[in-house]
């Protein structure tokens, strides 16, 4: 039996088979109307409840990562700061030692100096000039009342203002040359002040400096006081700081790519006379895979070699070492270093032979035998090139310093854009499970819509008969609350 | 020490090896000219030479090359008038390459022109010359005008099993009988396009030279 069989069922006309059918569909839907509504709405609930489930359970992973995220930043600021408050402590340590350590030294000799100088004080003390002990006498005699044309008493006179004037002149000149040996002391006092005051000024210097690094140390123990607490602030600054270190050591980390590639393009053509020019490893041929690892070898040496002058911390094994293993490890780092560096410059100066050769062979075969023009200049090349093949491998070394910080701050950062994406995520389960929600509502609706006709007789039956008619489009509110 | 260190060696060569599924193809390239010594083709020769030199200029460390002549009876190892698989190092194969153009040079400035053109015998040659040497890429670059003159007795109608070779027919003057009838040369490249063509190889004819460089490049 057919489909048209089936439609034309009831009528050979296809508007009236149209017309019964729609009308007995419709019956159908009308008395199925309650078990459909409840199976959307199960659906749709179902549906409702599992994206926001799933919503939530992103939302409280994010927040786990973030919280997470917060604990390795504050741990990494504080290793940080330590870092920082300890290389403070050690420059004061070193001010203390170098400077301080001659404080002694400096006391004892302004010590020396201000006795010195209370000596030279002591002996400028102005002695007053000794008055004669017979001045009293001479002033009772002065004062006898000699009558007036007594020559002996004249002469008597006369021969004490005589003597009076000589003592007067005897002391006066005492005094002078006390007065100008004080000054002569007061003089050489002078160079002892001036050495005191540059002395002084030195400490002052010394003392000014330690107290900078005190208040630097002050400012330090500050941040790190609110890392420790765990302040908004101080999470905001350190997260600032990692992006930023994240971008910054990105970017020097691509620098040190591409010198990378250069020293890869110098030493990999002349390593085919090392290591054959037609074999492959793994799709690649031998000599570039050899030139290669000659650059990786060079950055993993600079690695170890900076984690053993402590200026990186990527492996705590060679940093716990004992110093004088220390040492001796960065002396041979740094010899593998200069003998691959050394390599590299012959390797660099290979290429330049090679280059001539395969130009002279050229010119050999495709040119007719013309002979290549020698550019006389040509030493510059192989000089750079030698040079540069010398050099990029110490330069390579210091791909550690921002590779540390880019390692350190991209744990942080992508802590922070596995948050943002969680929250991404459970926005988006969030806005599936809203419409999920609308979605089983217009369901309903445009179910009740396509048997609007039998829901108006219902509604005018049951208006008569004073029941209220069924209402179809309140699912989730009142048929729910009717329900519980 | 040894019972540590030689076993690591062997597992990470395992791991090495077994990184690909694929058996290793080399990527060597070896190309076997035919050079036709036939009557006044001889006279091409000079332009065989500059081929040469440039096909020598454009191979790498541990390609092969070999130059044939094709004459009464070519398939012969005794017409193969240089041969060599290059050096690993690059120095070293510079100096095969100016060896072997040497030993060019003194072969055209000797060469007599043969009676007959045994270009399938050549043909045979090469190719089993190529799959002994075990290259990746294999190219046998005819340097004749296709007219293939036999010995009375000489059989050739043998199929040519040049699966991954590439064929190229350079240099294909027009005689003048083609000259007279077109159609002559046309037929000439179509026979040879289809026989090389039934044996699974590639087929191109390159008459500027120019054109060659994407042929001989690996």
């Amino acid at each position: 039996m057919s489909f048209s069989d089936i439609y034309l069922l009831w009528s050979d006309s296809p508007a009236i088979s149209a017309v019964i059918w729609s009308i007995i569909i419709m019956i159908l839907t009308y008395l199925a109307r309650d078990p459909m509504h409840k199976i959307i709405e199960a659906f749709s609930g179902g549906a409702k409840h599992a994206f926001q489930q799933a919503a939530d359970a992103l939302l409280g992973s994010s927040q786990k990562l973030a919280e997470r995220n917060r604990e390795v930043l504050v741990a990494a600021g504080m290793e940080a700061s330590e870092r920082l408050i300890e290389r403070e402590f050690s420059r004061i340590d070193t001010i203390v030692h170098r400077d301080l350590a001659e404080y002694p030294t400096l006391h004892r000799k302004i010590s020396d100096v201000v006795t010195h100088i209370d000596e030279d004080y002591k002996s400028s003390a102005e002695a007053p000039p000794e008055a004669p002990g017979w001045g009293k006498a001479i002033d009772a005699v002065a004062n006898i009342q000699a009558n007036k044309g007594d020559p002996m008493v004249g002469q008597v006179l006369q021969s004490i203002h005589g003597s009076m004037e000589k003592s007067h002149q005897h002391v006066l000149e005492e005094y002078r040359k006390s007065s100008r040996t004080r000054h002569m002391l007061l003089k050489k006092m002078r160079p002892f002040w001036r050495r005191m005051d540059g002395d002084l000024k030195q400490v002052n210097e010394k003392v000014t400096g330690l107290l900078e690094r005190s208040a630097v140390i002050d400012q330090k123990m500050d941040e790190y006081e609110n890392i420790v607490a765990k302040t908004d602030g101080a999470v905001r600054t350190l997260s600032s700081s990692s992006l930023t270190q994240f971008f910054i050591a990105g970017f020097v980390l691509a620098i040190a790519v591409g010198g990378a590639m250069i020293n890869f393009n110098l030493i990999a053509r002349p390593m085919q006379e090392m290591v054959g020019g037609s074999g492959m490893l793994m799709g690649y041929k031998t000599a570039n895979i050899a030139a290669l690892v000659i650059i990786l070898v060079e950055v993993a040496m600079g690695l170890f070699l900076m984690e053993s002058l402590r200026i990186t911390r990527l492996f705590p094994v060679i940093g716990s070492m004992r110093d004088e293993m220390r040492v001796r490890m960065i002396w041979i780092t740094f010899s593998i270093l200069l003998i691959l560096a050394s390599v590299e410059a012959g390797l660099a100066y290979m290429r330049e032979i090679l280059s001539q050769d395969d130009a002279a062979l050229r010119a050999s075969l495709i040119a007719g035998g013309s002979e290549v023009a020698v550019n006389a200049q040509r030493w510059i090349t192989t000089a750079a090139q030698m040079g540069m093949g010398f050099i990029l491998p110490f330069a390579l070394v210091f791909v550690a310093i921002p590779l540390e910080s880019f390692i350190h701050s991209s744990r942080t950062v992508l802590g922070m854009a596995g948050v943002g994406m969680l929250r991404g995520l459970a926005f988006v389960m969030s806005m599936i499970a809203g419409a999920s929600h609308y979605a089983g509502a217009a369901l309903i609706s445009l179910y009740d819509l396509i048997i609007f006709v039998p829901l108006w007789v219902e509604g005018l039956v049951k208006g008569k008969s004073g029941s209220e008619p069924k209402k179809g489009l309140d699912i989730f509110g009142s048929q729910a609350a009717k329900e519980v | 020490m040894k019972k540590i260190i030689i076993p690591m060696f062997a597992v990470m060569a395992l791991l090495l090896a077994g990184c690909t599924n694929k058996p290793e193809v080399p990527n060597t390239h070896g190309v076997y000219m035919l050079l036709d010594t036939s009557g006044t083709y001889t006279n091409e020769l000079k332009k065989a030479q500059l081929i040469i030199n440039y096909t020598l200029a454009k191979l790498n460390p541990g390609d092969t090359f070999a130059v044939a002549r094709v004459d009464t009876g070519s398939f012969s190892e005794k017409d193969i008038v240089a041969k060599v698989t290059f050096d690993d190092r690059p120095s070293m194969a510079n100096r095969q390459k100016l060896k072997f153009r040497d030993d060019i040079d003194r072969f055209v400035k000797s060469v007599k022109p043969s009676a007959y053109t045994d270009i399938t015998g050549g043909m045979l040659q090469a190719i089993e010359y190529l799959n002994e040497a075990g290259v990746g890429k294999k190219t046998v670059l005819i340097f004749s005008d296709l007219k293939e003159e036999l010995k009375k007795g000489y059989v050739r109608d043998i199929p040519l099993q040049v699966g991954g070779f590439d064929v190229v027919a350079l240099n294909v003057t027009k005689l003048r009988s083609d000259n007279v009838d077109p159609r002559e040369y046309m037929d000439r490249l179509t026979m040879w396009q289809k026989r090389v063509e039934s044996g699974e190889g590639s087929w191109r004819v390159i008459n500027d030279l120019e054109r060659l460089e994407p042929v001989i490049i690996n």
